[in-house]
């Protein structure tokens, strides 16, 4: 059975708070057994708590099938992108350099590709994958179109993106603020101070002009 | 003789912690059965199926349809399952020998349980009845801990009985005790969607209780503001509208300077105050000392924010307040809950749809546990052990004199004062592993040191238990069946998925064999657990946490019961066998046993209490010798001690050691680097951890996750300070100072990760 067309795949990144339940979630798969296929990074922890989880994004031409050599990269009807068909994957890594997301591995040891086929043994008996099931901030979410702007008025879910050049429409969605987002807090220091700092995210935090309110501090 | 038998680093290779597998199972197992229970970690309680095969628990799916998590789970919900079938799991009894390889030699579990009795009754015999101490816990069952509290007071005799749950809940119980008459959070989190305000105090929703993330994310997708207050940009504080980067232990002049703009704005409900509270003129009066450049002063949080935290939480049309242990965990723990109850009820948001107050338990039966009598004051049914009417109730539903019951004992730290002073000799401990867990834990061992006799009853051989002269093989969560009640005030059902292994036996009939062996079986011949509620219904019954009327079935039923849960009218005395529970507390129409229509709060005049909430610095403050504020916490993918969560392979990978979270200005100012060693010492003691630097703290202050013992224990460092009222240990807050370490620690090329 197909992944019904109505229901869509949702990633919210200003939901997730980095706890990699999705992760292990995804090693408990059948398919890959103890391998996430699920990217969960830091952005820059030294600056801010700010995660971000990536999952296949299933483009509806998906580079990672258009670069193989081997022909081992297929979408199914329902816009599934499926790992690699081991009888043809040569491991050659084409598909992880070309991936505009990040998002295939060649496993050495096994000689393969494998990637987020949106846990298919599960979307294609009608359930839901188990990453977007487990995940505690639905950060991660699977469902209805509707369901989702009924849940999520401040964003809106998107599904163009552009790299350079190329313009990839995916299966996937990334939820985007519907009006520009407040940037994040990442500094503890500006918020100790009396006057509201510009929040912007500030690569440097030791800026030399700046009056530094610990200067007096002994430690 | 309770000193450790052997070097700990051989008891450490022959019981671990090693690690489990990654995953269990392959593709072609199909499971014989899907067991629907709960989560065995914290107090959020998540719904969980576990996937059993030939009485092995080979992993996990999620259960959508249990309300409160709707299938979500954090990363130790998921890989919990593989606590089971762990190489490290005691299968047999144990006794102390120095001869045997790790310290401990295997004996049959008779044995061990006259062993032990014999023991018991040899110093209760030389030294009275209270040289005997218990400990529990609160991630045992409701059953268990009810059978706890009577096995101590009915069987041993003795007053000293305490739980985990003193490093836990204990603040927030007490505050609410004395604001509401009743210990509980006033509604079900779906109430917090839909809510104007949202003010986190001192939680870091996202580690310790993620489910909750989503609760307040979808508030704030529906418009609510959320108010975050900690020393840390935790991720719930990343995105929140207002940040109150509070000093630690500074909370209660916060609570005060933000209640004072609010009298002075006259941003409070008069006329709820008026007609369900009493006492606001003293806290009035207490606050207006506080004014705001005072309290921007002492608290660390510029006035501009306490400005905007007075204005959102003052002009709200609805809110939901909560906090845990980060307001809790001070020697001023029960001021700080008490500061966060006198916002609400000056709000007058209370006891409605959207409006309510909650505080975050952490264990798995935090709210459960705290009520039916493991608590060193307490009876069951949240009654008092110095009441002479609750006793003597008490007294006949167990089948004895009133002068029987003990009074009361200590708390849990105290029992280790009373140890080290030879008072107490034998201690039985049960879910408890107070060595990574208590503070200045250095103390801790030394007094375990001084044990005649120690009993410890646990599925893994514990840091703790490595003093133990018997160690008794308990269940694991998912080899038992009993209830627990959950973050919102949900009674719901453990269900058992595995029998226990080997000479394994579930731990109410270990407690039972126990009172057998020590010749006084009378009251602890339950045959099942189901048999210890039915009890525990009718010994809760007409008390505060009253849960006559529910039922396993019931339960089941409804996914849950919010108690108090009557059997009877409390107004008519008619039988409600339907009650349904009570989900919401506090509701305009509510009738409650104490107020009896008086009100809606829990006293006989029906009024909520305001308390003035007093801030005190805290005992052991940065200082000139020791500058830095040292705090303390979780991370997600570890639990309390670790002692499960340090076994689980994966949790273990995801944050193998502790680190020493500080801001990259002080790092500066120490000529530390990211990830280099760095030396924390405090009055008590020093460990040696890796440095990591990040923007995301106080410059004042460093941040030690507890969950490892030995030279990695940030309880090595904290102080043994505790609350005057609910003797809750001051684990969020003391002075320390820090430099770069020479080189490595020792252990690094002898422990692994997790040991």
């Amino acid at each position: 059975m197909p992944v019904p067309a109505h229901l869509e795949f949702f990633i919210d990144p200003s939901r997730c708070i980095g706890c990699q339940a999705c992760v292990h979630a995804c090693t408990e798969c059948d398919t890959h057994r103890g391998d996430s296929m699920i990217h969960l990074e830091y952005v820059d922890r030294a600056q801010s708590v700010q995660t971000v989880p990536v999952v296949c994004m299933h483009c509806e031409q998906p580079t990672c099938a258009e670069v193989c050599p081997a022909d081992a990269i297929k979408r199914t009807a329902d816009g599934v992108v499926q790992s690699a068909r081991k009888p043809r994957c040569i491991a050659c890594g084409n598909c992880v350099v070309a991936c505009p997301f990040g998002v295939p591995e060649v496993k050495i040891d096994r000689q393969i590709m494998m990637k987020c086929d949106m846990c298919y043994d599960r979307t294609s008996v009608g359930k839901k994958p188990m990453c977007a099931t487990v995940c505690p901030s639905q950060a991660l979410f699977f469902g209805t179109r509707e369901q989702m702007l009924a849940m999520r008025p401040q964003s809106m879910p998107t599904n163009q993106f552009r790299f350079g050049g190329q313009t990839i429409t995916t299966r996937v969605n990334v939820m985007v603020p519907r009006t520009p987002a407040r940037p994040p807090i990442v500094d503890v220091t500006a918020a100790m101070e009396d006057q509201a700092t510009n929040r912007t995210v500030r690569l440097k935090v030791f800026s030399a002009e700046e009056a530094d309110p610990f200067a007096a501090v002994e430690v | 003789m309770a000193t450790i038998p052997s070097d700990p680093l051989t008891t450490i290779r022959a019981f671990g912690p090693h690690l489990s597998a990654g995953t269990r199972g392959t593709s072609s197992d199909q499971p014989d059965r899907l067991v629907k229970t709960h989560c065995c970690f914290c107090g959020q309680q998540c719904g969980i199926q576990l996937k059993v095969k030939d009485n092995e628990v080979v992993g996990f799916e999620p259960w959508e349809e249990f309300p409160f998590n709707r299938g979500m789970l954090c990363p130790k919900g998921v890989k919990r399952y593989l606590q089971g079938s762990h190489p490290d799991r005691l299968v047999s009894a144990l006794r102390r020998d120095p001869d045997a390889t790790g310290g401990f030699r295997q004996i049959p579990y008779a044995e061990a349980i006259e062993t032990s009795a014999r023991e018991i009754l040899r110093i209760q015999q030389q030294h009275g009845p209270g040289a005997v101490g218990l400990l529990g816990g609160a991630s045992l069952t409701t059953e268990k801990t009810y059978l706890l509290g009577k096995f101590a007071r009915v069987c041993l005799k003795t007053p000293f009985i305490d739980y985990n749950g003193r490093l836990c809940m204990v603040s927030a119980g007490a505050a609410n005790k004395k604001a509401f008459g009743i210990d509980r959070t006033t509604n079900p989190w779906s109430d917090m969607v839909g809510t104007d305000v949202i003010w986190v105090a001192g939680s870091n929703v996202a580690e310790c209780s993620p489910i909750t993330t989503n609760y307040i994310w979808q508030a704030r997708e529906l418009g609510a503001k959320v108010i975050v207050q900690d020393p840390r940009i935790t991720p719930v504080a990343r995105t929140c509208d207002l940040y109150l980067p509070v000093k630690p232990g500074r909370d209660a002049a916060l609570f005060a300077g933000v209640l004072n703009m609010m009298i002075q704005k006259d941003w409070i409900d008069r006329e709820f105050i008026g007609a369900h509270t009493v006492g606001f003129d003293s806290v009035v009066e207490y606050c207006s000392a506080w004014t705001p450049a005072r309290t921007a002063e002492v608290t660390g949080v510029p006035e501009r924010s306490l400005h905007a935290a007075a204005e959102l939480w003052g002009t709200a049309k609805s809110s939901f307040l909560f906090h845990a242990r980060g307001i809790e965990h001070h020697s001023n723990g029960v001021q700080n809950a008490l500061g966060t109850i006198n916002l609400v009820l000056a709000s007058g948001r209370i006891g409605r749809p959207k409006s309510g107050y909650g505080t975050i338990v952490g264990q798995a039966n935090g709210q459960g546990g705290r009520e039916h009598g493991q608590k060193c004051d307490q009876l069951p049914g949240w009654r008092d052990i110095s009441n002479p009417d609750h006793r003597k109730y008490i007294a006949s539903v167990w089948g004895i004199d009133e002068a029987e019951i003990p009074g009361p004992g200590v708390d849990a730290y105290e029992m280790f004062r009373k140890i080290d002073k030879g008072e107490i000799k034998a201690l039985i401990a049960i879910c408890f592993n107070p060595k990574v867990s208590l503070p200045d834990n250095q103390f801790i061992t030394r007094a375990l040191d001084k044990l005649e006799h120690f009993v410890v009853i646990d599925f893994f051989l514990n840091d703790t238990a490595h003093h133990a002269d018997i160690v008794l093989p308990g269940s694991l969560q998912e080899e038992d069946e009993g209830t627990v009640t959950q973050v919102e005030g949900r009674v719901i059902k453990i269900n058992k998925a595995v029998d226990c292994p080997g000479d394994a036996r579930q731990d109410w009939i270990v407690i039972q064999d126990l009172a057998r062996a020590l010749g006084r079986p009378k009251g602890f011949t339950f045959d099942s657990p189901r048999a210890i509620f039915e009890e525990l219904r009718i010994a809760s019954k007409g008390g505060v946490a009253d849960y006559s009327g529910i039922t396993y079935e019931k339960i089941d039923r409804q996914m849950g019961v919010f108690w108090p849960c009557y059997s009877e009218d409390p107004k008519t005395g008619q039988p409600t066998p339907d009650h349904e529970g009570t989900p919401r507390l506090f509701e305009p129409d509510s009738y409650n046993p104490v107020a009896k229509g008086a009100g809606r709060f829990y006293f006989s005049d029906g009024k909520a209490r305001f308390n003035v909430a007093e801030y005190r610095a805290p005992v052991d403050d940065a200082s000139e010798e020791f500058p830095l504020f040292l705090t303390t916490g979780r991370v997600v993918s570890q639990f309390l001690s670790g002692t499960q969560t340090r076994r689980i392979g994966p949790l273990v990978n995801q944050y193998p050691e502790p680190r020493i979270e500080l801001h990259p200005r002080l790092a500066a100012k120490l000529g530390l680097v990211d990830g280099q060693w760095a030396t924390c010492e405090t009055r008590r003691g020093a460990i040696t951890l890796r440095a990591m630097v990040v923007t995301t703290i106080r410059p004042d202050t460093i941040f030690i996750p507890y969950h490892w013992p030995g030279d990695k224990s940030a309880n090595r460092l904290t102080v043994a300070a505790q609350d005057p009222i609910s003797k809750i240990p001051q684990y969020k807050v003391c002075g320390c100072r820090l430099r770069k370490a020479e080189g490595p620690p020792e252990y690094a090329a002898r422990l692994e990760p997790q040991q």
